[in-house]
């Protein structure tokens, strides 16, 4: 995306100044291009150019906001197709329906409870949705009121009645709640209430045409700050435009779709529901409205945004420490890898398997490889030794023996020496483990 | 402003992978599964064919699974000492479109038992229900490398899916395959180097096998690294719809044998957070599956009929045209 150095160079002043702190315009040109200065660090920069330079340079995907403060969900500003090119910079916003007409106090306090703690990390739904399944602008403005009063979660206001809106905006519009939407009856009234109130605004179509004139209609009166629906709502069809949508906004910069999309689940089985709520978060929704409220739906849902939304050129890691496989006591082995998670789990698994119950001790390698952190010294035997003086191994088991990976054979010696435990050479792969505790430890 | 649909146009196709023979063809299927086909990334209808939906095969065991969760475990408690009623309670009543049976007893820890004590179990099955079969070993490379030769010739013909071939060992099943006219699972590590090397010693030693191998990019389950598959998976897709035929084939994913050995699935308290185990589990099954669909897998190993049940709902839903 983006320019050129020479292409961003033919705007600028030509001066070589050097107060943008680089010797020649066209070194800074260059340096605007990889993204590692700002064009205002140009003192004589024209308007003219500012206009060109900045539309162009924009991102294909802009960046919105929806809510205030520390609560405040950004999602845009994607710029692949593909995870393995560079990451997906925004998670999808997970966003639970509670229908005005229902309890809405209640429901709300169950999405509240909706938070999970796995593998250390913390994992919690984004916003809750008022819709006004009632048609009733009281009653949608009473359950908004209600839903704020009861949560600190961001917020979505869903109905198409500039009236309800406007009623429901007068007891919430201070948390910057999501509008949805502006259709083509009432676009101009809703996109003036989302500029009062300085709100993110959705725009619906309901075919990827007349999303593409509804949007240029909003951008036309001066409003940007938008997300965008399609309107399909079959599964396979929300696949298809999503797919169009990111496509056209990043390699062709079509700007009518440079926005954030959302889509909403329609399956009345729940099941069903988290299925196609997974699908929308796999290919490019910015939010993902689901009805369902069962842990047991989300916290899948939420593992696979998480896994989905990781960089994939950053190693990922465990977090390093001491691991329990089962219920360990004072006689279990005690393993020792690296804190790099295709290792650890593979390892985990493989020790699982031997239905041992047993200590694993993952070693901050920066979440790299037995060998790589080996050859970099991230795996050394003065870092093991400490690991386990740390962690009070010598309090837990009754033994003294650790396994080493036998990759690493050669750091048995010195890690004796440094730690005072017996240590054995575990098999040079995971899935030796098996073979290796069954004649070691069974 | 009519919105420009863009539509990729690739070079070439995912091979079309035959499993099981009809009685014509010199096997007993009641009939055959295609899989593979695609001309474009996985349910994008409007700009290629994805000829083949993706299918479900579902796992039965020659032992009894003493340590599956009761809550999946319940759904088989009739069949579970009996592989051939297993197996045709898993097409008739929960749709199984294919059968993975895995020789567990053969593991040398459990019964090792012998090629001889597994080929009796293997013709039952084959006689129980008419769906095409996968044939896994008990996952021990030496014991299977012994058994795996005998399994296919006692079912010369039936153009088994055999597992599993990997780069160290790919003679034994290779061989089988072609002596015994089977397809093969070609196994690598999350690793599309060594999912087209392999590939390429297979075709080596064969290449009419070239047409009959399943890549099974190994598959993690969700919250355990899913993202390195999801990704290998949508490069090694991308790889053969441009042309690179040594990664031009469908795909398989042993989703039951990582999810339920993950705590998310068999944990009956869990973290307090979690809920329930019977709900939980389900779902984690169902939700890597669904995950790993978007990144064109082909044929899903499953476990819990309820996880099916929704799973092929949703493939049927993303099987709907959606051409502009």
């Amino acid at each position: 995306m983006g320019l050129t150095g020479l292409e961003i160079f033919k705007h600028l002043p030509k001066t070589n100044c050097k107060e943008c702190g680089f010797p020649t315009c066209l070194a800074f040109a260059m340096a605007l291009a990889n993204g590692k200065t700002s064009l205002d660090q140009c003192p004589d920069v024209s308007e003219e150019a500012k206009e060109a330079l900045s539309s162009a340079a924009a991102p294909p995907i802009r960046l919105v906001k929806i809510g205030t403060g520390d609560k405040v969900i950004e999602i845009g500003d994607e710029t692949e197709i593909f995870r393995h090119d560079k990451r997906f910079n925004h998670p999808t916003a997970v966003t639970i329906a509670v229908n005005d007409n229902e309890d809405v106090g209640t429901k709300v306090e169950t999405v509240n409870e909706l938070v999970f703690e796995r593998v250390g990390q913390r994992y919690e739904v984004d916003m809750v949705a008022i819709i006004n399944a009632s048609g009733d602008a009281a009653t949608f403005k009473t359950a908004a009121e209600t839903a704020a009063a009861k949560t600190d979660k961001n917020i979505t206001l869903v109905t198409d009645d500039v009236g309800a809106m406007e009623a429901a905006l007068g007891v919430v519009a201070d948390r910057k709640p999501l509008i949805y939407a502006a259709d083509k009856d009432n676009y101009e009234k809703m996109t003036e209430l989302a500029k009062a109130n300085g709100c993110t605004l959705a725009v619906k179509g309901e075919d990827l045409n007349s999303l593409a004139e509804l949007v240029d209609k909003v951008v036309a009166l001066g409003y940007k700050e938008l997300v965008i629906d399609p309107g399909s709502r079959e599964t396979s069809k929300v696949l298809a435009d999503m797919t169009q949508i990111r496509r056209l906004a990043v390699r062709k910069k079509f700007r009518s779709f440079g926005y954030p999309t959302i889509a909403f689940t329609t399956k009345e089985d729940l099941r069903e529901e988290m299925l196609q709520a997974g699908v929308y978060i796999s290919k490019f929704s910015g939010i993902v409205v689901l009805k369902t409220d069962k842990k047991e739906h989300l916290m899948p849902l939420l593992s696979w945004r998480e896994n989905l939304f990781t960089d994939p050129q950053k190693p990922v890691a465990v977090e390093p420490g001491l691991h329990e496989v089962g219920e360990p006591t004072a006689d279990s082995p005690v393993y020792i890898t690296t804190n790099f998670s295709l290792t650890y789990f593979l390892v985990e698994g493989e020790i699982d398997s031997t239905r041992i119950p047993s200590y694993i001790i993952s070693v901050d390698t920066g979440g790299i490889s037995v060998l790589t952190a080996y050859a970099d010294n991230k795996f050394t035997a003065e870092k093991i030794a400490a690991d386990i003086k740390a962690l009070g191994l010598e309090d837990k088991v009754n033994h003294k023996k650790a396994v080493i990976p036998g990759g690493v054979a050669v750091l048995k010696g010195k890690l004796e020496d440094e730690s005072g435990w017996d240590i054995l050479v575990g098999p040079r792969e995971a899935n030796g483990i098996q073979k290796f505790a069954k004649s070691n430890f069974a | 402003m009519a919105v420009e649909i863009m539509k990729e146009k690739y070079r070439s196709s995912v091979r079309e992978v035959v499993l099981g023979a009809t009685k014509d063809e010199g096997g007993t299927r009641s009939h055959t599964i295609k899989v593979g086909g695609e001309t474009t990334l996985p349910f994008l209808h409007f700009e290629g064919d994805i000829p083949n939906r993706p299918v479900v095969a579902m796992e039965v065991w020659d032992v009894v699974p003493e340590d599956w969760p009761a809550s999946v475990k319940g759904f088989f408690e009739d069949v579970y000492n009996d592989p051939a009623a297993w197996a045709k309670k898993c097409v008739d009543e929960y749709g199984a479109d294919m059968i993975a049976l895995r020789f567990k007893s053969a593991d040398p820890d459990l019964k090792d038992a012998s090629a001889e004590d597994c080929v009796p179990t293997l013709k039952k099955v084959l006689e129980a229900v008419g769906v095409p079969l996968i044939v896994y070993g008990c996952g021990k490379t030496e014991k299977d490398n012994n058994i795996i030769g005998p399994l296919a010739e006692a079912a010369e013909g039936e153009n088994l899916l055999l597992g599993v071939a990997e780069q160290e060992n790919f003679k034994p099943v290779a061989s089988a395959a072609m002596a015994s006219k089977h397809s093969v699972i070609a196994q690598s590590p999350i690793d599309i180097n060594i999912a087209k090397q392999l590939n390429i010693l297979i075709s080596e030693l064969s290449t009419p096998l070239l047409e009959r191998i399943v890549i099974d990019p190994t598959i993690a389950a969700l919250g355990y690294g899913i993202e390195y598959s999801y990704s290998i998976m949508e490069r090694a897709r991308f790889g053969a719809l441009n042309g690179d035929r040594m990664l031009a084939m469908p795909m398989i994913g042993n989703v039951s044998q990582e999810v339920w050995s993950k705590k998310e699935a068999f944990l009956e308290e869990g973290e307090p957070t979690w809920g329930d185990q019977a709900e939980r589990s389900l779902a984690w099954e169902a939700a890597t599956s669904m995950a790993l669909l978007q990144a064109g897998m082909d044929i899903l190993v499953m476990r819990n009929p309820e996880s099916v049940k929704i799973v092929k709902k949703q493939i049927d839903d993303l099987m709907q045209d959606n051409s502009y």
